[in-house]
């Protein structure tokens, strides 16, 4: 295949609509008769509702009002497990669970009435962190507060202990993020008893379809989802959009009104979902030539008051847990617990970043008692072709994982830069410590082991009438370029212009279930499946000898036209098929988890002020292999921010929880970088490690690296050990007070 | 928005009289909004009567005399941060125009505002304090003038009745100092409120230290002038000098609490820090 557009960089598809503001997002549209709902939550932690009460300064009867009285269907969010309801019954379990809706045609009035109403309730102890729920302080999960848990072993560490030359332990921590989309939450819905309309900003289309089928007990045909533009969701916008679904369409059936509903900043950063906390234990036992001979990893993560998607977080941060190293004996225990917080969810690494960072400054410090430079001890531990990983999957590609490395070495000048900031740090009257870090790391591309035989995701492609291609697909834009790259792999598949590639809307009623958008899979997954669909458009018109082998862009359309004249209209679907030689036993967690790895090793360079602990990082390179670039600005934008992301995760981005909630759910005071707190990020692919035009994905990628690359530098720089994020001066502070 | 609209009137001043007038009817005077749209959006802004003085020419402009720089309450930060006069002789004032909020919340937010709203966590206020600054207050029945280092009484309180604005800030010239010194420290560069921050002004000989001033926010429910922590440099040589009694002094100066955005803990070290740091800069000023 000749590629004319994949690997450039083409004009975004929607970008001119995104720059001249034509764009619509949810609360830019309205309908006829729209009226506006807002969601009445609990204030407490844990109980049970006894009464609610409606203060009589509100004119009631001017309200819609919706009870879990007015569910037609199933009160449950139809995820993994049924366990989280639309509207609070009788029990509450955090302190943002939903119990009422309202809704009113002055929008203005709504606080006024979510003010206005009291829920008495029988207050319940709680428990509000991992300690606590490992400790049994309170049960409110099942019968151990176990989500869920997974053991991963290979070889046998046990035998390895008492002969090893060093053995090194540590804990490490991670905090919450927010995903901090620029456009908050939002849905409009239309619905009666016999059907479900919900436009609005989302990432899965189809996780919403299937959680409003049992809420109203309607069919799939009877229920319609589109996605409108989208302004960002790095996880967020995955599950929780259900519940806002469900909720505008609960309002909207009682109402028989259109209802908008939409969130507030303030209301989106409370109430929605946040990256798991995390705490890890590592146990590693080395050689004196620092060959890694045992890993030994107890990861828990905060999963909240449901299950959501908790286990599918937990699989992915203990499958990564052990990072690309090559290591006989591995034991990984994983466990999502519960707590009396809203549940945490889907965030860009999906548990990665956690289990990485706690790898990787584990790292670190078995180098320093080894008295090994970090880069050294890393590198002849690296994964090869050939080597196991911690699953036991084989690695069958041509791993250069040294070459990524010796190119972040090159371009961060690492070794002078270590050099010269020892001196520097060593001098009299110095302002501020200069340090360098740096991390190596992979990530899996798709869904992990079986998901995607699961999903069995299918993508069609149609012609229009005037002979273009319209790839039908429910993978969302949502800022990362979509609509961009399917454009590109579509036109260089089938040997026709950018231009004549169109995207159809996210819109259950026109697209195939395509699989939701995240994990990294479009590109990867749903990208070969359009390459696939728009290549069964074109073997049809070749067989009906309307095209020969050779054509050009305007015989295309000339073919495609003359088609829809003599048969009425071409659809092609396709569906996943796995890749041969791709192995996961579900039970025993071993084999292939990932078709695909993406490659990394990312340097940070970080200064502290001498008199008050801040911590700026000047420089950053990023350098990965992530098989085919399909078009490079794109890419590098989503490395850019996803280590700006990462810098946010390691520095600023402290979610303070009070009593089971943010207690500062506001744009001032949950800090993330701004651009004068971002370094100049250095983005680098490092040449593919196999011919053929393997894509993997780059979304989560940036994330997983950045904070122990960050953090490692703040070590080089002042010589304290760092545990946990988000290091805040503060935190580094109290390091220092420790020592003297 | 969380704020309910039809319990709000705003209503435009065409003149400093018309406001004053309308103040007197418990009108209370709103001029960037800079902090009080916040409280609005967030339905936390007490519901009434608002009067509109962002226009009125009589709080605009900044006048330069032999004896004052007298900066109108209405002057936003920008307008601060080019003023030539105000860049040689008031450096830490541009400094702190430089690091509040944003270019959108500098064009918007206006330096009599920021007083009015009394946070303790301010940024321009402790270059006030170092730099002997005074406000000019009217009402419609007449104008005081206050030291600006007795405006604030305690948290949120001040020398101002609720029918009185802030008309101008005078800052006396004749003070000639050999460092300014000013340095926010913030949860980020931009956008950002003070975790603490301070303002000081040094005035030395090669033998000793004649006098310094040292003005610090978020250590205590307002704004503060630290002048015993002042005296103990004042008028002594630098061998004299024991800098760890003087954070010892500072400490009993200051009352720093943990909130969102820091704790009590660093803002004490820290303020003991940048009292290191500015001390650093006279010695090395010294020396060169």
């Amino acid at each position: 295949m000749n590629k004319k557009w994949v690997g450039t960089n083409v004009p975004r598809k929607e970008g001119i609509e995104k720059v001249t503001g034509k764009s619509k997002y949810i609360d830019d549209l309205t309908f006829p008769d729209m009226i506006y709902g807002i969601t009445v939550r609990s204030d407490v932690p844990r109980g049970t509702i006894r009464k609610i009460h409606f203060a009589d300064n509100i004119n009631w009867d001017e309200f819609t009002i919706v009870t879990i009285e007015d569910i037609p269907g199933e009160n449950v969010v139809t995820l993994i497990e049924s366990d989280q309801p639309f509207l609070a019954d009788k029990e509450i379990r955090h302190q943002q669970e939903p119990i009422l809706l309202l809704a009113h045609p002055d929008k203005s009035l709504l606080e006024e009435a979510r003010r206005s109403i009291r829920i008495e309730v029988d207050e319940l102890p709680a428990i509000f962190n991992i300690e606590e729920s490992l400790n049994k302080k309170q049960i409110i999960y099942s019968d151990d507060n176990i989500i869920k848990e997974y053991l991963i072993t290979k070889g046998n560490t046990d035998d390895v202990w008492d002969s090893a030359y060093k053995i090194v332990s540590e804990e490490y921590h991670t905090g919450a993020q927010e995903q901090l989309y620029i456009e908050n939450n939002g849905m409009i819905a239309i619905a009666n008893d016999e059907e479900v309309t919900v436009w609005g900003s989302m990432q899965c289309p189809y996780y919403i379809h299937k959680a409003l089928m049992p809420l109203f007990d309607l069919p799939a045909e009877k229920i319609r989802i589109i996605q409108t533009a989208t302004g960002g969701g790095f996880g967020g916008k995955e599950e929780y959009p259900s519940i806002i679904a469900g909720h505008a369409a609960l309002l909207a059936r009682k109402a028989q009104k259109p209802v908008k509903l939409m969130y507030d900043r303030a209301e989106d950063m409370v109430a929605t979902t946040k990256r798991h906390p995390s705490h890890t234990r590592q146990k590693i036992a080395v050689d004196e030539n620092g060959k890694l001979l045992a890993i030994d990893i107890d990861f828990v993560l905060d999963g909240g008051a449901y299950t959501t998607l908790s286990a599918v977080v937990l699989s992915r941060g203990a499958i990564h847990a052990a990072g690309p190293y090559a290591c006989e004996n591995i034991r990984i225990r994983a466990r999502a617990v519960a707590t009396n917080t809203p549940p945490q969810g889907a965030f860009r690494g999906f548990g990665a970043p956690q289990s990485i960072f706690a790898f990787e400054r584990h790292l670190d410090l078995v180098a320093k008692q080894l008295n090994m430079c970090p880069v050294e001890f890393r590198k002849q531990n690296f994964l090869q072709q050939g080597s196991l990983n911690a699953t036991g999957q084989k690695i069958e590609e041509e791993v250069r994982l040294d070459k990524v490395l010796d190119l972040a070495l090159e371009k961060s000048q690492y070794f002078a830069k270590k050099k010269q900031f020892a001196v520097h740090n060593s001098q009299k009257n110095v302002k501020t410590y200069k340090g360098v870090g740096l991390a190596s790391f992979y990530h899996g591309a798709g869904f992990t082991g079986s998901g995607e035989v699961y999903l069995a995701s299918i993508v069609g492609a149609r012609l229009t009438a005037d002979g273009k291609v319209k790839v039908l697909a429910a993978s969302t834009e949502i800022g990362q370029g979509t609509n961009t790259i399917f454009s590109q792999i579509a036109a260089d598949a089938l040997g026709i212009d950018y231009d004549m590639v169109e995207i159809e809307t996210p819109d259950t009623s026109k697209v195939p279930n395509s699989g939701p958008t995240v994990a990294s899979r479009t590109c990867m997954i749903v990208g070969k499946l359009v390459e696939s669909a728009v290549c069964g458009i074109r073997d049809t018109l070749l067989k009906s000898n309307l095209l020969t082998s050779e054509y050009t862009s305007q015989q295309f359309i000339t073919a495609s036209k003359k088609y829809l004249e003599d048969f009425g209209e071409l659809k092609i679907f396709v569906k996943y098929k796995p890749p041969a030689g791709i192995h996961w036993d579900e039970k025993n967690y071993r084999g292939s988890a990932y078709s695909a790895y993406a490659w990394a090793v990312y340097v940070a360079e970080v200064s502290v002020d001498k008199y008050t602990y801040e911590m700026q990082v000047d420089d950053f390179v990023a350098v990965q292999e992530v098989g085919e670039v399909v078009h490079p600005i794109l890419a590098q934008g989503q490395i850019e921010g996803g280590v700006a992301q990462g810098i946010g995760y390691a520095l600023y981005e402290d979610v303070v929880w009070r009593n089971g909630q943010m207690a500062n759910n506001q744009m001032t005071n949950y800090i993330i970088p701004t651009s004068l707190d971002a370094p100049d990020i250095r983005v680098f692919f490092s040449e593919p490690f196999q011919p053929g035009g393997v894509r993997k994905g780059i979304g989560e990628l940036p994330m997983d690296g950045t904070a122990p690359a960050v953090i490692s530098a703040v070590e080089n720089a002042t010589g304290k050990h760092v545990c946990h994020v988000p290091l805040r001066p503060e935190d580094l502070m109290m390091l220092y007070r420790k020592e003297t | 928005m969380r704020a309910y609209l039809p319990k709000y009137n705003l209503t435009t001043a065409k003149s400093l009289e018309h406001a004053l007038q309308m103040m007197n009817d418990s009108k209370r005077p709103i001029a960037g909004g800079t902090d009080l749209m916040v409280l609005f959006d967030m339905g936390n802004l007490p519901p009434g009567d608002y009067v509109n003085i962002h226009r009125i020419p009589d709080l605009q402009g900044i006048e330069v005399n032999d004896d004052y720089v007298e900066i109108g309450a209405l002057t936003t930060y920008s307008q601060l941060r080019q003023h030539e006069i105000i860049q040689q002789e008031f450096p830490c004032i541009c400094e702190a125009a430089k690091v509040t909020g944003g270019v959108a919340i500098q064009n918007r937010g206006t330096i009599g505002g920021n007083i009015a709203n009394a946070s303790p966590a301010a940024d321009t206020p402790p270059a006030l304090l170092v730099y002997d600054a005074d406000l000019k207050i009217v009402s419609a029945t007449g104008e005081k003038i206050v030291a600006y280092e007795n405006f604030h009484t305690g948290y949120k309180q001040m020398q101002l009745a609720k029918n009185e604005l802030i008309q101008r800030i005078r800052l006396p010239r004749k003070n000639k100092h050999n460092l300014h010194y000013y340095r926010k420290v913030g949860t980020r560069k931009a956008q950002a409120i003070s975790k603490l921050c301070m303002a000081g002004v040094a005035n030395f000989t090669p033998e000793k230290i004649v006098q310094i001033k040292i003005a610090l926010a978020s250590v205590a429910p307002t704004v503060i002038r630290c002048k015993k922590t002042e005296a103990y440099f004042c008028e002594k040589q630098y061998a004299q000098i024991d800098i760890c009694e003087a954070k010892r002094i500072l400490q009993t100066e200051i009352a720093a609490i943990d909130d969102l955005r820091s704790t009590k803990e660093y803002r004490i070290q820290v303020a003991c820090n940048l009292i290191q740091e500015f001390f650093d800069l006279i010695t090395e000023e010294n020396n060169e």
